[in-house]
């Protein structure tokens, strides 16, 4: 297993430091900024293993955040909670399936193909819940009460407080990170390393290639649904968009700007483009003119990713 | 004699209106190196690819110890205990020489659906892996990216991870291409170490390394076997002297 720099062990440490005690000192619209990063950081991860790990492009990984999201709505009775382990389990198992079913067409697929048969199974998506009344529309529907764990009377946190909510996002997001690094090292990480790197190599090894990228394309959408789900309990509100191109172009750019393939990459690449966006958004209106020009000169002068920066060996 | 370890039938394939193999059957034995040679476009490296599962064959059977796989996927052919090595190098460049054997030979797992335990602490893994580079004669070059590897090692880094699979039967397709003479001459050697323990299909331009080599040839011209027999045999067959190897005179 390739071992990361001592210089990166070191910053992610103080950055990790640093996140958890943020919430000693910082405002409640910080608190949930950085709630938001965490989840799209989440998200950015889930991408991730796909195009950085496994060559798999996919424009479509909306759906599966937006269908998790989706299901918490669903599940939440109004003005009540729904159950945290229930909610979180529906949602993932939903988000699962959907990735099983569709991963089983896509994956028959590769290159540009794939990435027109994602996108087109996420529009579709997109537009059924866009135009089904009962899952609201193009409005969308609100979660008017996040989800509440309970044992026996007691909750060890309470997700309506701010700070609580920043540490069962910061806890996944750890988790998730620790996860994928261990998984990556395995047997399984390592045969879809190879098919990123020679597809038909690994077939003439004796790998049936398909059934790893369908567990790893389940095990993708699987993550994306968890953030859905944090995102949705978050946000109190579920929308169309959550399912859209946009989303998972914003998703995709995340992860190149962060670095395909880099185990903290996509966390970089999420807050840096989430950052920016609130950074630019103060300075003008024309904010987007200003962030595609630091994505481009970004691409340009760092091909790699932002991981780069702290990453100076090139992994396998 | 050993049992037969590859056994083709009446083996073809068109593509299209061409012809590609006709009618091809043959058959190779463990511990016998069989090759096949012919001018360029007779259909040797089709035939390879049949036999791989790299392409299905419009129609004959191909059995490889003792079992029908005709039609079946590369994976699963290999997993019957075919190794197949590339007329132009196949490896993982961006990999480790090691890194390149051992994921050939976690190939021999029952599953590689395992997730928890890292994959460099499978010592079985490892260990088929280090016996391949130290067959294959690559010691000392395991912790280098494949890149960077010169073209004769490339090749021995291709044959290596062939054997990393445990391969009963191996596919040679010009395994010499491109190389110097004392890159060939090594080669040569390391085949010739891997004849007793395999059956061997060689596919080699180099006519010294494959009289050098083969217990049987086959010639092969426009998809069809022309002559098949000992290396001495194939030497006096005027058909094949005319069709291929030139005038005696001349060799």
């Amino acid at each position: 297993m390739e071992r990361q720099p001592r210089a990166l062990q070191v910053l992610l440490a103080i950055g990790l430091v640093a996140l958890a005690a943020f919430p000693l000192v910082g405002e409640k619209f910080y608190l949930q900024f950085i709630t938001k990063l965490m989840i799209m950081g989440i998200f950015a991860m889930s991408l991730d293993l796909l195009v950085g790990h496994t060559g798999l492009v996919s424009l479509g990984h909306a759906l599966f955040f937006g269908v998790a999201a989706y299901a918490l709505m669903l599940l939440t009775p109004e003005y009540q909670a729904a159950g945290f382990w229930t909610s979180l389990g529906v949602s993932l198992g939903v988000a699962a399936l959907a990735a099983l079913i569709v991963g089983f067409f896509v994956l028959r697929t590769t290159g540009i193909y794939f990435i027109m048969v994602t996108l087109a199974f996420g529009q579709m998506t997109y537009f059924y819940v866009h135009d089904s009344s009962h899952l609201g529309g193009s409005d969308g529907k609100y979660i008017y009460v996040r989800p509440v764990l309970e044992i026996a009377g007691w909750s060890p946190f309470d997700l309506e407080r701010p700070a609580h909510f920043y540490y069962v996002a910061l806890a996944m997001m750890v988790f998730v990170y620790l996860m994928l690094r261990v998984l990556l090292a395995s047997p399984f990480g390592r045969v879809i390393s190879g098919i990123k790197e020679n597809e038909h190599r690994m077939r003439m090894l004796g790998f049936a290639t398909f059934r790893y990228k369908l567990v790893c394309f389940v095990l993708a959408g699987t993550l994306a649904g968890l953030a859905g789900w944090l995102a949705a309990a978050h946000d109190g509100l579920v929308n169309p968009e959550m399912l859209s191109w946009h989303q998972s172009g914003q998703l995709l750019m995340m992860v190149i700007l962060g670095g395909m393939g880099t185990p903290s990459g996509p966390i970089l690449g999420a807050a840096a483009l989430k950052v920016l966006e609130l950074v630019f958004q103060g300075w003008t209106k024309h904010w987007q003119l200003l962030l595609g020009g630091f994505i481009v000169l970004s691409v340009l002068l760092l091909p790699r990713g932002l991981a780069q920066l702290f990453e100076s060996k090139r992994r396998d | 004699m050993t049992e037969v370890a590859l056994r083709t039938a009446a083996l073809r394939k068109d593509f299209g209106g061409l012809t590609a193999v006709n009618d091809v059957a043959l058959e190779c034995r463990v511990g016998q190196m069989h090759a096949v040679i012919g001018p360029n476009g007779a259909g040797k490296t089709t035939l390879i690819n049949l036999l791989s599962g790299d392409l299905a064959p419009s129609s004959g059977r191909i059995e490889i110890l003792g079992r029908d796989v005709t039609g079946l996927p590369p994976h699963r052919i290999s997993q019957l205990g075919v190794g197949r090595s590339y007329q132009r190098t196949n490896i993982f460049m961006r990999f480790t020489v090691f890194e390149n054997c051992r994921l050939a030979a976690q190939s021999r797992l029952p599953s590689s659906m395992r997730f928890l335990r890292a994959a460099a602490r499978y010592r079985a893994v490892n260990e088929a892996a280090a016996q391949a580079i130290e067959l294959a004669e690559l010691g000392g070059r395991e912790q280098l990216p494949a890149s960077s590897l010169s073209h004769g090692e490339r090749r021995q880094l291709e044959v290596a991870m062939t054997l990393a699979t445990q391969p009963k039967v191996l596919l040679l397709d010009e395994p010499l291409a491109g190389m110097g003479g004392e890159e060939s001459a090594r080669m040569v050697e390391l085949l010739k170490k891997l004849v007793p323990g395999h059956a061997m299909l060689l596919v080699e331009h180099d006519m010294d390394a494959v009289f050098a080599l083969a217990g049987l040839l086959t010639v092969m011209v426009n998809g069809a076997v022309l002559a098949s027999g000992t290396p001495e045999s194939i030497r006096a067959n005027r058909e094949v002297q005319e069709a291929y190897l030139g005038s005696p005179g001349h060799e």
